[in-house]
């Protein structure tokens, strides 16, 4: 059966095992991603199929971690490494930034880092401290990196597939609140390459660039103003490095208004380098400033904050007010 | 498993320390494994030993010879203006000869950035480890050309790489092993504790090879460590033992033992050569700001170099010949190496946008060709 309907986190999980299957190279390393399945279930299963060889509870210590995934990378594998939470990868970072991203280009290219970090990221479940961060522009920032996040189950398999397959190291953003969103998944059909942007919604008066959890409230927003009779176009972004320009950018020749909606502070944010290069590609086009409605220049707030500081519905219609306006 | 400290056990003849005046004053420091004395004497110890044929002996004395002339070389190309930077292993050569020799083949090395004695072991051309340093590139070498990974920079980081690439080898039930080198300073970063970790739960078969020059820049080991480093092993679950860095023989029998231990899978092991920084940290420190020179010359009177030369002279192994042929190889090398760097040519603007992934990115392309376009705004179309 090629297509199925599946929550995100069973496609990411659908993804793994085959890859396991299609290449014994591939392995999982983490915190309780063995017996447990991961604090989200994402490896639910794979312990049990493969084997401790393969499935890897590690200490936990998410240097160790990434560090030694650099090691059996440099051996010929393929480790697909699993941050329990976005705001614990920092232990990590040096490892990430200064050998991960840079060992290829420090050898001059006669090595390959094709090392994946999994990084379930963002808020919305209502999470203590350090549980809800959206760190990707942290890693967008470094060369040699590549970062991605998929916003639907049949992407989160797709796109899990490339990343292992890719011989660079990638972060994986999973947007943790919709890991439980069902969507059809084919596993027979790749939708397309995995840093190229889709448009999930068209329309003629406005772009919404997204990505990772808040196209879904970028596609609410759409529907909701056409309801008002604003036909607003959404472009699912799908990976932050590289960034499609080239399709943000046609559809901003269209509609000749851009908004960038992301979890993460909009201070130095993805969504600062989209209104930067769009404006330089788009100067006689747009009819509005681009505008950007992201998190605020503070840390992530307690819980019973946290839908006031996400951009939800009603703030990202406000942006496309104020955008319309002008 | 067995957990032993086999540094505490005393040699049948101990040796001499010499402490100079004005020295740091230290604790009583433990035994550590000695198979020659400072004088030049073989001494026997009870765990460990080598059996070497006078031939062998003396490829140790030329390894350790042409390093210390690589490395003289380097540190006078820099003051010549042609390197940017220098790390002397200036007092290390039996710590990197001795555990360089102890490899085989098919093992692995994962250096620091001072590891030149253990390069030329590997057979890693000397003038490949001066890119860096002259500033053409930041490596570049292939590091499965000689199983010697690139150096790094970052302190500690590669003992994780070599733990985990000890990981692979063990998955893929292969009987290398591979060793880790790093610093007293390293010692106290967070990542050489998790690669002590990773290793000792999932038995990987790697070796540290900590060389305890007793100097992380300014820092001495004082400021890093309350008990001796090799001690520490234990509490992570496996053996440590302290060898005398400046004995090419213990290097060798040492490490030699811990790469035996690794093969027969079991585990790691920890090796703290006990050794000097005689040199600056690099060609840009200025050790007389924060060390006395009398620490320096004590050291001096255990020079690795002169103690081999001294036994194999008074054993007969070597004759005058010999070191007079060394010589003459020494200053070849010299004018190999010297050469080498001034022919070495400056990278092409381009190569900034090269080997940043595998697999390509857009935005370099984008980047590369503007860069490009830029470059060659300032040609007036006739080929300059």
């Amino acid at each position: 059966m090629a297509v199925q309907k599946l929550p995100i986190a069973k496609a990411i999980n659908e993804s793994l095992r085959k890859a396991m299957e299609t290449d014994p190279k591939v392995l999982i390393m983490g915190e309780d991603v063995g017996k447990l399945g991961g604090v989200f279930r994402v490896t639910d299963g794979l312990f049990k199929d493969f084997g401790e060889d393969r499935v890897i509870d590690t200490p936990l210590a998410e240097s160790g971690i990434v560090g030694t995934a650099i090691g059996l990378a440099l051996r010929g594998y393929r480790p697909v490494v699993e941050i329990q939470f976005d705001g614990f990868v920092f232990p990590a970072y040096d490892q990430i930034v200064t050998q991960l991203a840079k060992m290829h280009a420090r050898a001059l290219g006669k090595i390959k880092l094709p090392v994946v970090v999994r990084i379930p990221y963002g808020g919305g479940i209502g999470a203590v401290e350090h549980h809800s961060e959206s760190p990707e522009a942290l890693f967008a920032h470094v060369a040699g990196l590549k970062v991605v996040s998929p916003s639907n189950a049949s992407d989160a398999y797709w796109m899990m597939q490339q990343a292992i397959q890719s011989d660079d190291p990638v972060i994986f953003f999973e947007p943790k609140r919709r890991y439980w969103d069902k969507g059809e998944v084919d596993t027979e059909s790749i939708p397309g390459p995995l840093h190229k942007a889709r448009t999930v919604r068209e329309g003629s008066d406005l772009t919404l660039v997204a990505y990772g959890p808040m196209v879904k409230v970028c596609l609410e927003a759409a529907a909701a103003a056409q309801e008002e009779g604003k036909s607003i176009e959404v472009v699912d972004l799908r990976s932050m490095s590289p960034i499609d320009f080239d399709a943000v950018q046609a559809s901003v020749e269209r509609t000749r208004r851009l908004v960038v909606v992301h979890e993460a502070p909009v201070f130095y944010g993805a969504g600062a380098e989209i209104a930067a290069r769009i404006t330089e590609r788009c100067f006689y086009h747009l009819e509005a400033p681009v505008l950007r409605v992201g998190g605020y220049h503070a840390p992530y707030p307690p819980a019973r904050l946290e839908e006031e500081y996400l951009p939800g519905l009603d703030r990202v219609l406000d942006a496309v007010d104020r955008s319309l306006a002008y | 498993m067995t957990v032993e400290s086999t540094a505490a056990r005393k040699p049948r003849r101990s040796s001499k320390r010499t402490a100079g005046a004005g020295a740091r004053k230290t604790a009583a420091e433990p035994e550590l494994v000695q198979l020659l004395t400072p004088e030049g004497e073989r001494v026997e110890h009870p765990d460990y030993d080598v059996d070497l044929s006078p031939e062998e002996l003396r490829g140790l004395y030329r390894d350790m010879v042409l390093t210390r002339r690589f490395d003289a070389e380097a540190t006078a190309l820099q003051r010549q203006g042609e390197l940017g930077l220098w790390a002397s292993l200036l007092g290390q050569e039996a710590a990197q000869i001795g555990s360089g020799r102890a490899l085989r083949d098919d093992d692995y090395v994962f250096p620091t950035y001072r590891e030149h004695g253990v390069a030329w072991c590997r057979g890693v051309d000397p003038t490949n480890l001066l890119g860096m340093f002259r500033g053409v590139n930041h490596g570049g070498w292939d590091p499965n050309t000689n199983n010697f990974h690139l150096y790094t920079i970052v302190i500690g980081s590669q003992t994780l790489h070599a733990t985990g690439y000890a990981m692979g080898i063990a998955k893929d039930g292969a009987d290398s092993a591979v060793v880790a080198y790093f610093g007293d300073g390293a010692s106290s970063q967070g990542d050489v504790a998790e690669a002590f970790t990773f290793s000792a739960v999932y038995n990987a078969p790697v070796v540290f090879f900590c060389q305890n020059n007793q100097w992380a820049i300014s820092e001495p080991t004082e400021k890093q460590m309350r008990v001796p480093l090799y001690q520490r092993a234990q509490g992570f679950g496996f053996p440590g033992v302290r060898v005398d860095g400046n004995d090419v023989l213990a290097c060798l029998a040492v490490t030699r033992s811990a790469l035996e231990r690794a093969r027969r899978g079991e585990g790691p092991t920890l090796v703290e050569a006990f050794t000097y920084r005689m040199g600056a940290h690099t060609t840009s420190d200025d050790p007389t700001k924060y060390r006395a020179d009398e620490e320096r010359e004590a050291w001096e009177a255990k020079d690795p170099i002169l103690r081999l030369r001294s036994y194999l002279e008074k054993a007969g192994h070597a004759d005058a010949a010999f070191f007079e042929e060394l010589e003459t190889e020494s200053e070849t090398l010299g004018k190999r190496v010297r050469e080498a760097v001034r022919a070495m040519p400056d990278p092409e603007p381009m190569a900034i946008f090269e080997n940043i992934y595998a697999d390509g990115h857009a935005l370099v392309d984008e980047e590369r060709a503007q860069f490009a376009a830029y470059q060659a705004s300032f040609s007036d179309g006739e080929g300059n």
